[in-house]
């Protein structure tokens, strides 16, 4: 066992995986001799040499149009888009093509790829360098979504996503990469769609994803001092989504908050919100309610960062007012 | 470029393929006015000589990337007319299932790697399959088609860096057929030859050939993947030539100077192509067999695409993932 930071559980978990596959290639910009601009991928060109970790061109769409062909074709490529707004660029090569041409190819071709990528706020870098994309990535049929929330999710659900045969957006939060966890000197792999229950309280189930996860749990903590004893989930794997277990514990406590970096129109809870209402409506003593980061780009200046994005204590205040009223 | 080097069989061969694309895609207009071909459908009468000539060049294993305007692509590579054709009519029997339609005609056994209806974006996915077929030391090539208009759009100016700066076996073939939907790609192109200018600015080996002529085609592509294989990296080939039809659908083209369309089919390739088998003494029976064994595979393959079942709802939910399912949740 030793604490790795979520930076650092990047690199070993696409080590982990690149030891034991051949096929699996890594490429993106920065990534080979940098070691990434969030040095999450120091030491793979070491390790693995140039044919294998590639730097690339400025170049999204030929980034990820080169992962496609690669994998249709029986490479598992892995590449990085290096901070998740700039998806907006490369949609077309995600959303068009990677995701749609397993179905529209009858079966014909598998899409074993990774695209990970620096996801989220907290780093105060402004509007074009800190949106939660998840909501994005989620309502695209064909694609799988993933956001681990601490390092050894991170090295666990990598290689989920490497060894999966679909194509996995892969979430990194950019305000966790400095977080630690203690994770084993073993391999660790997870698999995707699999819910974590990491706190258990009688009142309230909040639900949260990626960097929303410490919050959620630090707000938790808050609670139970004041009377209201939460359990706490961490979806993890927005697809495919693990609505047993949430549901299950949602039941348990009859009210469901999420907690979403995501602006507010269309987050992922939003749909859980919907699939509680229509399943366990009866279960229910309350509304469910959902913090999310205000429908605004966000704004660089860290007071305003702090403001939008949802903080313990917003957490704490919107369940303490909903559960008392 | 002079038609000597293709031996006499090889030119029966891409005659035969030629024609067999002609009538294929004369079928499909006639039954896209029947209303059997739902939808849209582009085609590629009058630039068969490029899908016939490239395809010739190739080897099984190539790869083949094309456009919505893919049939030619798909046939050539050595696809079955009766999937085809019943794809377009989006019947169970299709190449797809009827889950792609004409645009994206897909055939991964014949290495017929997908009909992209996005412009440009198949050009990194080609440079992809061959970075894929780089890493794994196989000889294949990657071959990707588009049109003239293709080449204003980013993926195509990524692709061709990506494929220099990274060595790669492909092959990009613009079928510059003069006209991107409705407006003349010159009028909106920064130089004369959009493809070929281009790609000598990227440090690509860039060859114009007359699109018109299977032969000329047939060489140039030999030699372009023959220094792919040999790890010379990728090139560019801009092939000049028209469509005979409009853009897509029922489009009569009208946008297009009389004098212009009167000109091109004084070049159809393929009344060209029979000019000079005759000229080198094939026999006019050997011609005229083909054409009806043509004729009788196309007829044989509408008869039979328009049997085809209707897709059943079986289909609808499958195979959005690699476990044949769509499930996104538990
Ligand atoms: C990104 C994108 N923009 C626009 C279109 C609509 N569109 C389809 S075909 C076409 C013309 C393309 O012209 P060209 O590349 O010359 O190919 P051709 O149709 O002549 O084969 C356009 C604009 C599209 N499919 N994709």
């Amino acid at each position: 066992m030793a604490q790795l930071t979520y930076r650092e559980a990047i690199a070993r978990g696409i080590a982990q995986e690149m030891r034991r596959d051949e096929s699996v290639v890594f490429l993106g910009e920065d990534v080979a001799a940098a070691g990434g601009v969030f040095k999450g991928t120091v030491g793979l060109l070491e390790e693995f040499g140039p044919q294998r970790v590639r730097d690339t061109p400025i170049s999204e769409q030929a980034i990820l149009g080169a992962a496609m062909g690669a994998a249709m074709t029986g490479l598992r490529p892995i590449a990085e888009i290096m901070f998740a707004d700039f998806f907006a660029v490369c949609w077309d090569i995600v959303a068009n093509e990677i995701a749609k041409s397993r179905y529209m190819t009858n079966g014909q071709m598998s899409f074993p790829l990774v695209i990970r990528s620096g996801n989220g706020g907290g780093l105060r870098f402004g509007a074009q360098h800190s949106q939660d994309v998840s909501n994005w990535a989620m309502m695209i049929p064909g694609l799988k979504v993933v956001a681990p929330s601490n390092a050894l999710d991170v090295i666990g659900l990598m290689a989920a996503s490497i060894r999966d045969d679909d194509p996995v957006i892969f979430l990194e939060s950019k305000g966790l990469y400095a977080s630690k966890t203690e994770v084993p000197d073993t391999d660790v792999v997870d698999t995707l769609g699999s819910a974590k229950v990491l706190r258990h309280g009688g009142d309230a189930t909040i639900v949260s994803l990626g960097m929303m996860v410490p919050r959620a749990l630090a707000a938790a903590e808050e609670l139970a001092g004041h009377g209201i004893d939460c359990t706490v989930l961490d979806v993890r794997s927005l697809v495919p989504l693990d609505t047993q277990t949430i549901l299950r514990e949602v039941s348990a406590t009859g009210r469901l908050f999420t907690v979403e970096e995501n602006p507010r129109l269309c987050g992922w809870g939003a749909e859980l919100s919907s699939i509680v209402t229509e399943e366990v409506f009866y279960d229910l003593d309350g509304p469910s309610v959902r913090i999310t980061t205000p429908h605004i780009p966000l704004p660089a200046a860290d007071a305003l960062e702090d403001m939008a994005l949802p903080s313990v204590e917003r957490i704490v205040t919107t369940i303490e007012k909903s559960m008392n009223s | 470029m002079t038609s000597t080097a293709t031996d006499v069989s090889t030119k029966i061969a891409l005659y035969r393929t030629q024609y067999e694309l002609r009538l294929f895609e004369q079928r499909a207009y006639d039954l896209f006015l029947e209303n059997l071909v739902k939808g849209t459908s582009h085609l590629g009468l009058g630039q068969e000589a490029i899908a016939a000539g490239v395809a010739a060049a190739m080897k099984q294993g190539d790869w083949t990337f094309a456009t919505y305007r893919g049939h030619n692509h798909t046939l050539a590579r050595g696809a079955g007319m009766t999937p085809v054709l019943a794809e377009l009519l989006g019947r169970a029997n299709g190449l797809m299932a009827g889950k792609g339609g004409s645009m994206h005609l897909t055939s991964v056994e014949h290495g017929m790697m997908g009909s992209y209806a996005i412009i440009g974006a198949h050009l990194p996915i080609a440079c992809g399959a061959a970075w894929s077929a780089k890493y794994r030391g196989t000889d294949q090539v990657s071959v990707a088609f588009f049109g003239d208009g293709t080449t204003n759009i980013g993926a195509f100016h990524e692709a061709l860096n990506f494929a220099v700066v990274w060595q790669l076996p492909v092959i990009f073939v613009c079928e510059n057929n003069l006209w991107m939907e409705y407006t003349r790609t010159t009028e909106v192109t920064a130089v004369p030859n959009p493809a070929a200018d281009r790609a000598l600015a990227y440090g690509l080996e860039s060859i114009i050939v007359d699109g018109n002529d299977a032969d000329a085609v047939f060489e140039v592509a030999s030699a372009a993947i023959a220094r792919a294989r040999a790890g010379q990296g990728p090139s560019m080939i801009e092939a000049k030539t028209y469509r005979h039809g409009g853009h897509s659908r029922a489009d009569p083209g009208k946008y297009r100077p009389d004098e212009e369309v009167k000109e091109w089919l004084a070049k159809d390739p393929i009344v060209r192509y029979r000019a000079r088998l005759i000229e080198l003494g094939v026999p006019l029976e050997q011609i005229e067999a083909i054409e009806a064994e043509a004729l009788a595979k196309v007829d044989t393959a509408t008869e039979e695409a328009k049997a085809g079942a209707t897709p059943g709802e079986d289909l609808l939910m499958k195979d959005v993932w690699a476990d044949g399912g769509s499930a996104w949740r538990n």
